[in-house]
């Protein structure tokens, strides 16, 4: 654009105020990537999680667990395409310091139906064949140097085995990669067959079913089948989306939406008073240059015109940088979150949020600008 | 011949606070194609005023105010501003020059509201720093310029856009001796060798010397005119 | 002496001219008041958080799981075990001679909100028939206590204001029972208010499960610990973890503790740097709009630590009114604001409020003024170093 001069020189008149006011500007906006990026990302791989698995979990409370029994009716039910289960085993190695989430598992089933687990198809069968095998991660694999064909002994403070004590053994023949789920997903698995044999107690009870569906479309179908088999027995059942199920344990983490919001608004309202008092100064000191581009034939319109693409500039240009230092540290979350970077819809965010930054911030000034009075303006008053 | 401006009966009043000023009482005025006048009269008798007016820049509150035919004193604010762009050049005492754009950049602001393209602006602004003497110093900022040079270079940004009228106000109030005389010379010999028609409010009368005919002003009324030979 | 003097007038003269300021000075006000908010009301979380938990935990009472267990209901006490810990050395005794101990059992429930609906799993704590005298601090409010063998529960003041089916008569479902409740008890504030409670036996009995979580009792003095645990660890028949009440939950608190801390700072850190900007640019504007002036009092033989001193006095008067405005917003919006989480320490929904501690008011304040000295630092050098003919002239 030809005017791009005159709103450069704007601009720069004064070189620090400009900087400074650029650069709390990119600060505000990295907190709001980082902020709204990471609660944004939480709905969204929320949402992400297919649709296409359900989990049947007891009515009263999952802690209450359901009857392995359970699993064949389940499996028959139409439109369920595969079926695993969970029971929560909650081990330590060494002490209670170092816990393990571990699971008792149909390991083919689960590796089935959780298609990102990349694994080995002869440690399956391993398992299928093992007894006393287990399953690991190879974040736990490299956190506690366990390698194939490694022992490991698991103290439990829950399950007590039948030989009496709280420590139970395991033999690690076979590591799969989690990466793509990020690091809450389990990483440890144990036979369900294993487990039942050698509890003292517990037998016969798993916390979780995981059903995987063929056709999506017929995942609340599906779910109301299912719960229809237990309902009025004394186990009876909730059946649901694994998203819904997630959605619901991260609601009960707290209402992080409303934090993240609040801190990103008094951010932004602090940030209006920086702009706006920029732009305000900016004006009044050029009250006299304003005043001789109208001389030259400058319409108010025109005037008014400038110093809103001043603050635009100003505003739009910080905040891209703010979001795009935010979206450059997305991938170093990978490790938790999985595979995750800055939704788009944090960028279109940020950048409606600038244009309302620069258009609130540079009204009054730009209005100052347009009835400026040439006359008056000109001789000082 | 039509005169290029001509005022008649113009009045002018301010509402200060509750006070009403009323500065011109009734000015009648023509000023020819070519010409070069000085308006002179001591302070308050309204000359800037009048400048102003005759400009474009204010509106008068009474009377007719002419320019190359239009009737300026009833076009609207945004009317206006257009008609300034293409019909005047404006001369300041204190330059005006914007602190942040180079000297050839200063010069082409006038350009900018113009369809021109950025080669044939490029090429005007040329021609006007090597009008106004200054062609090797185009890429300098007004911090680095001399007054009298600053004064130069807002003599080319008032041509730039070739304006029926050159209007300026004390342009050698801010100048010593020497540059006032360069600035008057480069003002008389746009007026000779280009024909500009110049208005120049003064009260300098050295500067005023160099005009071909004088206007007095006194407490809002035309006092005492002196018509010189073109020297 | 004379540099007292100096810095005095000096430092009077720029705050008297304050108000011509009044704009660009509320940058700073603003800006700093902004962080401090922020950075108050997050940690609040944390204090109010640990206050909650560490309320639960009294100076003479212990608390006994199994040997490994990370929390109360990862953990599993047999029959034999519990009544043995009972028995040990150290535990007080009422006038009948009997152990004030309560062995306790814990399930979750599933409940829904008052405000919208959603489900949250709460904790349903199965007592022995002690416990009100090993808990004195919990008190019926409301109703009658529970009696044994009977589906009856009582449930904890803040349980009650935040879920439904709460009230006197209600009934919850949980597997293998359903309860009504008789009674609505309070408990110092603690995070038993966020729980049900009902008899340990009659739980067991409902579904079927035999074991218990844990055993509460209280010592006959603070001092009678390292008795009563030294009695048990060498108890071939028992592997337990034996701690004082409180540490148990200072413990739980720990890691949520930590990571609220960790976005407070990170949040406020960032925060911080973008106010030390804006700092920055008002001291500057402050200082560049007075450059004659300072000029004039240098010409005059203002020495240089006034100016710089004077300067910085201005930046930490506006900072401090900004820290305190930010402390104080917090406290008005959020002191006191009730929220629930399952990341609390405890397995079930932790119910607890917000706490603006004088602790936290303080901190704010001193993060306030530090952001203003460096924000004020270099315009106050700048003001000392110019020189003087410069800024005469600049003007």
């Amino acid at each position: 654009m030809k005017y791009l001069p005159l709103i450069w020189a704007g601009l720069w008149r004064k070189k620090a105020r400009t900087i400074f006011t650029m650069l709390s500007i990119v600060v505000a906006f990295l907190l709001f990537g980082l902020l709204q990026g990471i609660n944004q990302g939480f709905n969204t791989v929320v949402q992400n999680l297919d649709v296409d698995r359900l989990y049947v979990t007891a009515k009263t409370n999952l802690t209450d667990g359901l009857p392995i029994a359970y699993a064949s009716r389940i499996k028959a039910v139409p439109g369920v395409r595969q079926l695993s289960y969970w029971t929560y085993f909650a081990g330590y190695y060494q002490d209670s310091r170092n816990p393990i989430p571990a699971f008792a598992t149909d390991p083919t089933a689960l590796f089935d139906i959780y298609k990102d687990l990349k694994i080995k198809p002869e440690y399956l069968q391993a398992m299928q064949r093992t007894r006393t095998g287990v399953l690991i991660n190879e974040q736990l694999a490299a956190k506690y140097h366990w390698k194939l064909g490694d022992r490991i002994p698991l103290g439990t403070s829950i399950w007590t085995n039948k030989d009496g004590s709280n420590t139970w053994n395991f033999d690690v023949v076979g590591i799969f990669d989690s990466s793509a789920l990020g690091a809450g997903f389990p990483g440890f698995y144990l036979n369900q067959s294993y487990f039942d044999e050698a509890a003292a107690f517990g037998r016969g009870t798993v916390h979780y079913y995981i059903v995987a569906i063929d056709d999506p479309a017929q995942a609340t179908a599906v779910s109301q089948r299912i719960d229809a088999l237990f309902a009025n027995s004394t186990n009876e059942t909730r059946t649901q989306t694994e998203s819904a199920l997630a959605q619901m344990q991260l609601k009960q983490l707290g209402d992080i939406n409303f934090i993240v919001n609040a801190i990103v608004g008094a951010v932004l309202f602090t940030l209006l008073f920086l702009t706006a008092n920029t732009m305000m100064q900016s004006v009044r000191e050029r009250t006299g240059e304003l005043a001789v581009l109208k001389t030259l034939g400058f319409s108010d319109g025109k005037v008014l015109s400038l110093v809103l693409i001043e603050s635009l500039a100003l505003c739009v240009f910080a905040a891209a940088v703010g979001i795009a230092l935010a979206a450059t540290a997305f991938p170093l979350l990978k490790p938790i979150f999985g595979k995750f970077q800055m939704p788009g819809i944090v960028v279109a965010m940020g950048a409606g949020l600038a244009l309302l930054l620069a258009f609130v911030s540079g009204f009054a000034p730009a209005w100052r600008a347009r009835q400026l009075n040439i006359v008056d303006a000109l001789a000082g008053r | 011949m039509s005169a290029l401006v001509t005022l008649r009966n113009v009045t002018k009043s301010y509402t200060r606070g509750k006070q009403k000023v009323e500065v011109l009482h009734g000015v009648d005025l023509q000023i020819e194609s070519g010409e070069f006048l000085a308006l002179m009269g001591p302070s308050g008798s309204g000359k800037t005023t009048t400048l102003n007016l005759i400009a474009g820049l204010d509106q008068p509150t009474g009377g007719e105010v002419e320019v190359s035919g239009s009737r300026i004193d009833r076009l609207a604010r945004g009317a206006l501003a257009d008609w300034r762009a293409r019909n005047i050049g404006f001369i300041f005492q204190f330059y005006n020059l914007l602190p942040v754009l180079t000297a050839e950049a200063n010069v082409e602001v006038p350009l900018l509201l113009t369809d021109l393209s950025r080669s044939e602006r490029r090429r005007r602004v040329q021609i006007a720093l090597q009008l106004v003497g200054l062609a090797d110093r185009a890429k300098h900022k007004p911090n680095e310029l001399s007054g009298g040079q600053q004064q130069r270079v807002a003599i080319a940004r008032a041509i730039v856009a070739d304006p029926t009228l050159l209007v300026c106000d004390e342009p050698t109030g801010d100048l010593d001796r020497q540059n006032a005389e360069e600035i008057m010379n480069l003002l008389k010999a746009l007026n000779r060798t280009q024909g500009k028609t110049i208005v120049m409010v003064t009260h300098d009368p050295r500067a005023a010397e160099y005009a071909s005919r004088e206007l007095h002003l006194d407490k809002g009324k035309l006092a005492k005119e002196e018509v010189r030979h073109v020297a | 002496m004379k540099t007292f003097r100096q810095i005095g007038a000096v430092t009077l003269m720029n705050l008297r001219s304050l108000p011509q300021r009044l704009g660009t000075s509320a940058v700073i006000v603003i800006g700093i008041a902004g962080v401090v908010a922020v950075l108050v009301s997050v940690l609040a979380m944390s204090t109010g958080m640990l206050k909650t938990l560490t309320q639960a935990g009294a100076e003479d009472r212990v608390i006994v799981l199994r040997n490994g267990s990370a929390s109360e209901m990862g953990s599993n006490l047999g029959r034999d075990a519990v009544r043995l810990i009972a028995d040990a050395p150290g535990i007080k005794r009422d006038a009948e001679g009997r152990p004030l101990a309560s062995v306790e059992t814990l399930r979750l429930v599933n409940l829904f909100k008052q405000s919208d609906g959603s489900e949250v799993m709460v904790t349903l704590r199965g007592v022995g028939p002690q416990v009100l005298a090993v808990r004195p601090e919990m008190k019926i409010i409301e109703g009658r206590m529970f009696r044994p063998a009977v589906n009856e529960i009582i449930v904890g003041k803040a349980a009650k204001a935040q879920f439904r089916n709460m009230n006197l008569g209600d009934q919850i479902t949980t597997r293998g029972a359903t309860w009504t409740v008789v009674g609505v008890f309070s408990s110092d504030g603690s995070s038993h208010e966020s729980e049900l409670i009902a008899d340990a036996e009659t739980v067991n009995g409902a579904d079927q499960r035999s074991g218990f979580t844990s055993v509460i009792a209280r010592l006959e003095s603070p001092q009678a610990f390292q008795k009563f645990k030294d009695a048990l660890s060498s108890n071939p028949a028992l592997a337990v973890d034996v701690s004082r009440e409180r540490d148990y939950y200072e413990r739980q608190s720990e890691t949520i503790g930590k990571v609220i801390s960790v976005v407070a700072y990170v949040v406020g850190g960032i925060m911080a740097i973008g106010a030390i900007f804006g700092a920055l640019n008002t001291m500057y504007s402050a200082v560049s709009e007075r450059l004659r002036e300072i000029a004039t009092l240098r010409a005059l033989g203002f020495g240089a630590t006034a100016m710089v001193i004077s300067v910085l006095v201005e930046a930490l008067l506006l900072a401090f009114i900004g820290g305190a405005i930010g402390a104080a917003l917090a406290w008005l919006f959020f002191n006191g604001h009730v929220v629930g989480t399952t990341a609390g320490g405890v397995n079930g929904h932790l119910i607890f409020e917000l706490t603006v501690s004088a602790q936290l008011i303080t901190t704010g304040i001193v993060w306030a003024c530090v952001i203003g000295l460096i924000g004020g630092l270099f315009p106050a050098v700048r003001a000392a170093r110019l020189p003087v003919v410069e800024a005469l002239r600049a003007v």
